[in-house]
């Protein structure tokens, strides 16, 4: 299971990628592996704005629908397009091409409820108990 | 093995299946006045085949499909039992089929005759007392039921806004609720897998319309605690809606309308041997006490003396749920099905229907984890543990049993059994074939110790192999391209 | 009992394997309190002789015979129906399959509902179809919850031309969802009345809903009307309870509607008193994720083979539950089924044909009855294969006296609309030949 270092992560199996005020997010390895091929996402519209827990957008497998909930308070800067018509990129690369926002951050002080790559590794060491 | 191609890649221009009147040469001169802006310019591209052809296609697609008539189709929740014929060939009698809604009442007497005495006999099984037969499905009856349990409070000064529903409910029933603008609050099952009355007191308050319970539950229990749950949801002002899809359990044993119940809907397609059809039409007959008859969609069918008609004159009603009186050819094979049975038959039903499912239970629990195995009525439910520690999943087990000449149990439901199986044999199954059912699960057992690769791949013995979903889900073909070029790759 | 078969030797094989004494102790967990004591209070058993004849004779009760001339439309259509799928459609292998959950054994349901879909959306001549809703009602009214879904607005614009009962099942679905629906006037010549729409294509619209054929069997154009609604950002949808008309009428598809749907009961399925019935649902494919129903989609198999499976499932109550895009579970497939059939058979020119038929035997029809004096047609604008007929008298006391001469004149609309007393609906198919006609108008003018 990869759980890059210079990462954040959230309970929810999000990642976060911090960059001055821009947040880019997605799903981490272990989540799109429990998802299984993805075959749908739904992402929300550039300029939204969204509240940390709330859900941003969706992931479909065959027989599930997941909310992907957003884990900072922001605005949608960017959504990553292709992703649409290659849903199979979350699996692919999840951390890599398979991003799925970017948001300006509203509130950075959020960042410190994130979890370092080896208290992820942790968290789900012991979700998967 | 044989393709069968789609009847677009069959299609020969010219030919045609049918014989239908022509047209005389007056008739295609008047066709010409036919006003231009409202003509069709391009017509649809359906296919052009012969009758034979058409035959031949349809018949072998018949051919690819599993059906209770050459499989044992042990569907948890579905009640999958045979399907009388005699039922199909009463249906077809001529007075039903060539009937129009709207003939004059006193020309349809025997049709609202057969309406009023179905009411009747399933509001005598039921406990209910009063019934529409109008719902096209059980999710319509629920969505009937739950609009009756609006107007109801509606009528008392405020609709309320929540339902509660069990965690192991069907899907239906929360997206019912949705439809009738109600919020669903679920309610956890106990560890014994039934409801208990201190979770339904704890969530009961005055915004609750209603508890929505399946009794027997899906984990094929039966609430032993009702009759508490049902005074404690009363005492709070609300009411009692039951999912009757599991009423094959209990026909002649105990009657829901007696112990609390407000309103229930029945499937007639499953309890009451009407054909599944590949997913339809059923009908889902709503049943309700007093309380809630003046919500009854309209119209009624009354009697007069020996005369029979339909009563719209309901201010009170949630109006109309589909157009004429509903699916009344589903109706007339589930009155003959009753009348052939008779009040012992429907019993005898329930108790074989149970005696099957429990014959199940005991064999296959040395085996297999059987989580709410206690006191099952129709249908046991199994759990994927003795697939742990291989890389083998229900979805592959539920393949492998197509192999062995049965269709799978329904799997992954209800969602508080992990990796579930679901395995309701119903009543209409010998005991040679619930052994064959058996030994095929043990022998499958086996085979994901020792064979495993076995297991992955099936099925197979099928026309195709295992589908590949995920590429159905990303692409979405939901139709014949007729540009398509590839007509000539799916020849055989 | 035929249709059990244990017999006491099984049955006491099996109690005594399960280890309990009785088939009464396996429903010891009802409490004894609630358990029935006395026997349900049902007719006797019949045998299978007693009970043909017995439900014989109540079909016999309805008074119809083929030699009587009928001219009941109003939503539901007689049509001819090929003997070919009467044949194929019965098969038991078809009749009593499951909904086609596990698809490799299913590919028979599976490649029939694909083809279903594919010729039901050629018809409507929009991007794709569903695989079936209950009935034509049903379906318009999910049809305006969806674009309620799709557009966010809550204001739906209804032609008050619709059938008098899809619009009594459209207020049962939308009364509680707080969507406010305004019925739009007709116009004096029976089309929806433009500038009144216009008037009321608020901000807040998300559809309008039209239909053509029309209650009142004429047929529109809603072009203009689909461009009006575009430019709000609101969708057309069309109604079409008799989809025979599209075979010569110009289809929803090139009229600019976002959903079409409609009845397929004149699709080979037949009268049965008005049930089951089969709803049509088609739409544009962008929507897809808003359909509501089962849809069924190609794929291949793990050798690379065509199979066919149940697809875009997440949408469905199984796995959205309170989120779902309907709450439809068991649909009408069988009907589905006579419905392929029976397109399969008429074919291109079938259909096409047996439209025409329609078309010019109604309008043979007209001619013979504006003939007689005092019969007048109150619209103006064409119609398909229906229509409404004013009388010099009172509908109900023609309808009672033709019927003395097997023959059912029409619906009378002063069920639905209680000042049109002298009007009736009537409706004529290619099973009226030319000698019913001419027959008809004759037995007509007598009691004129």
């Amino acid at each position: 299971m990869l759980i890059p270092e210079d990462l954040k992560y959230s309970e929810e199996h999000e990642w976060v990628k911090v960059n001055g005020n821009m947040a880019t997010i997605g799903i981490t390895d272990y989540a799109q592996d429990q998802l299984g091929e993805i075959v749908y996402v739904e992402l929300p519209a550039e300029g939204e704005r969204f509240s940390k827990a709330d859900a941003f957008g969706s992931v479909e497998s065959v027989k599930s629908v997941n909310d992907i909930f957003s884990p900072l308070t922001g605005r949608v800067a960017e959504i990553n397009d292709p992703l649409v018509d290659s849903p199979e990129t979350i699996n692919e690369e999840p951390y890599g091409e398979g991003w799925m926002i970017k948001i300006e951050m509203a509130n950075k002080k959020e960042l410190e409820d994130l979890m370092s790559a080896d208290e992820y590794e942790v968290y789900i060491s012991e979700e998967t108990k | 093995m044989r393709k069968e191609l789609l009847l677009f890649e069959k299609s020969s221009p010219g030919r045609r299946g049918a014989s239908l009147p022509s047209l005389s040469p007056e008739e295609q001169g008047r066709l010409k006045l036919f006003p231009k802006d409202l003509r069709r310019t391009l017509p649809p591209p359906l296919p052009e085949l012969s009758e034979p052809e058409v035959v031949r296609h349809f018949t072998r697609l018949s051919q690819w499909n599993y059906s209770i008539d050459t499989n044992f189709y042990p569907l948890g929740s579905c009640t999958m039992k045979y399907n009388p014929k005699i039922n199909e060939e009463m249906a077809r009698l001529s007075g039903w089929v060539n009937s129009h809604p709207y003939q004059p009442e006193e020309t349809i007497q025997g049709s609202l005759q057969l309406l009023y005495e179905l009411e009747h006999y399933l509001a005598e099984i039921t406990g209910m007392d009063a019934l529409s037969l109008q719902p096209a499905a059980g999710a319509h009856g629920e969505l009937t039921g739950i609009l009756m349990i609006r107007a109801y409070h509606q009528s008392r000064g405020r609709p309320r806004s929540k339902i509660l529903i069990p965690d192991t409910a069907h899907g239906t029933n929360p997206a019912s609720s949705t439809m009738a603008n109600y919020q669903t609050i679920q309610i956890k099952s106990s560890t014994e897998g039934r409801l208990s009355p201190r979770d339904v007191a704890a969530a009961m308050d005055d915004e609750v319309a209603a508890l929505m319970l399946t009794n027997p539950n899906t984990l094929g229990l039966f609430e032993t605690h009702i009759k508490e749950i049902c005074d404690i949801v009363h005492k709070k002002g609300g009411l009692v809606y039951c999912d009757g899809a599991n009423l094959n359990a209990i026909m002649g044993k105990t009657r829901v309308g007696d112990i609390g119940v407000d309103v229930l809907h029945i499937n007639l397609h499953k309890t009451f041997t009407t054909p599944h059809g590949g997913g339809g039409p059923g009908a889902g007959p709503v049943g309700v006490k007093a309380i809630l008859k003046p919500f009854l969609p309209t119209p009624l069918i009354e009697k007069r003396g020996e005369v029979f008609s339909l009563n719209y004159n309901q201010p009170k009603s949630i109006g109309k749920v589909q157009a004429f009186y509903g699916n009344f050819g589903i109706l007339v094979r589930a009155y003959t099905y009753i009348r052939e049975m008779g009040p012992e038959g429907l019993k005898r039903v329930s108790e074989l229907a149970v005696l099957n499912a429990n014959y199940i239970r005991k064999k296959l629990e040395g085996t297999f984890d059987i989580p709410f195995g206690q006191d099952i009525l129709h249908e046991v439910i199994i759990s994927d543990k003795t697939l742990k520690g291989t890389d083998v999943k229900t979805l592959d087990f539920a393949k492998r049993i197509i192999d062995y000449g049965m269709h799978p149990p329904t799997i992954y439901f209800p969602l508080v059994v992990p990796g579930a199986f679901m395995i309701e044999p119903t009543e209409t199954e010998s005991i040679e074939t619930l052994d064959q059912f058996c030994e095929a699960m043990l022998s499958i057992a086996k085979e994901v110790q020792e064979t495993p690769e076995i297991v992955h791949k099936a099925p197979h013995t099928t026309r195709v192999g295992r589908i590949d979903e995920v590429k159905a889900a990303r692409e979405l073909r939901l139709r014949y391209s007729h540009d398509s070029s590839n007509k000539s790759i799916n020849k055989p | 009992m035929r249709y059990l078969p244990h017999t006491q030797a099984d049955i006491h094989k099996m109690l005594q394997e399960i280890g309990v004494d009785g088939l009464e102790t396996l429903f010891q967990s009802i409490p004894q309190d609630l358990r029935l004591k006395k026997n349900l209070n049902l007719p006797p058993p019949l045998d299978e002789e007693e009970l043909r004849h017995h439900i014989t004779r109540l079909s016999q009760k309805n008074i119809i015979d083929s030699s009587w001339i009928s001219f009941l439309g109003a939503g539901a259509y007689a049509h001819t129906i090929p003997s070919a799928t009467l044949s194929v459609a019965s098969r038991s292998e078809f009749v009593t399959a499951y909904t086609p959950y596990q698809a490799e054994v299913s590919q028979g349901n599976l490649q029939a509902f694909f083809e279903y879909q594919t010729m039901i959306a050629d018809i409507f001549d929009m991007e794709i179809a569903n695989a079936s809703l209950y009935d034509g009602s049903t379906a318009t009214a999910e049809a305006v919850l969806m674009a309620q879904r799709l557009s966010k607005k809550n204001t739906a614009l209804i032609a008050d031309s619709l059938h008098p009962e899809y619009k009594a099942v459209m207020k049962t679905y939308l009364k509680n969802l707080n969507i406010e629906v305004i019925e739009i006037p007709s116009s004096e010549t029976g089309t929806v009345d433009r500038e009144l729409l216009k008037k009321s294509l608020g901000d807040n619209v998300c559809c309008f809903v039209g239909a053509s054929p029309n209650f009142f069997g004429i047929l529109e154009d809603f072009s203009d009307v689909a461009q009006c609604l575009h430019e709000k950002n609101a969708l057309l949808i069309t109604t079409t309870p008799e989809p025979l008309a599209l075979g010569l009428a110009k289809s929803p598809g090139s009229m600019g509607a976002d959903i079409a749907v409609g009845e397929g009961r004149s699709f080979g399925i037949g009268l049965q008193f008005g049930g089951p019935s089969l709803g049509l649902f088609t739409t544009k494919k962008q929507y897809v994720r808003q359909v509501p129903g089962r849809l069924v989609g190609e794929t291949v198999d793990h050798k690379g083979q065509r199979g066919f499976v149940i697809t875009c499932a997440t949408r469905e109550q199984h796995i959205r539950r309170e989120k779902a895009t309907s709450n439809i579970c068991t649909n009408v497939a069988l009907c589905t089924l006579y419905a392929a059939i029976t397109l399969a058979l008429w074919g291109k020119e079938g259909f096409q044909d047996i439209s025409k038929i329609n078309w010019v035997r109604a309008e043979k029809m007209k001619q013979l009855l504006t003939s007689i004096k005092g019969v007048r047609l109150p619209y103006s604008s064409p119609t398909f294969n229906e229509f409404v007929v004013e009388l010099p008298t009172q509908a109900k006391k023609i309808i009672h006296a033709m019927r003395k001469e097997n023959i059912l004149m029409g619906v009378p609309l002063h069920t639905w609309y209680p000042d049109r007393e002298n009007q009736l609906l009537m409706c004529v198919t290619e099973k009226h030949n030319e000698e019913a006609l001419q027959k008809t108008a004759q037995t007509l003018k007598r009691f004129l």
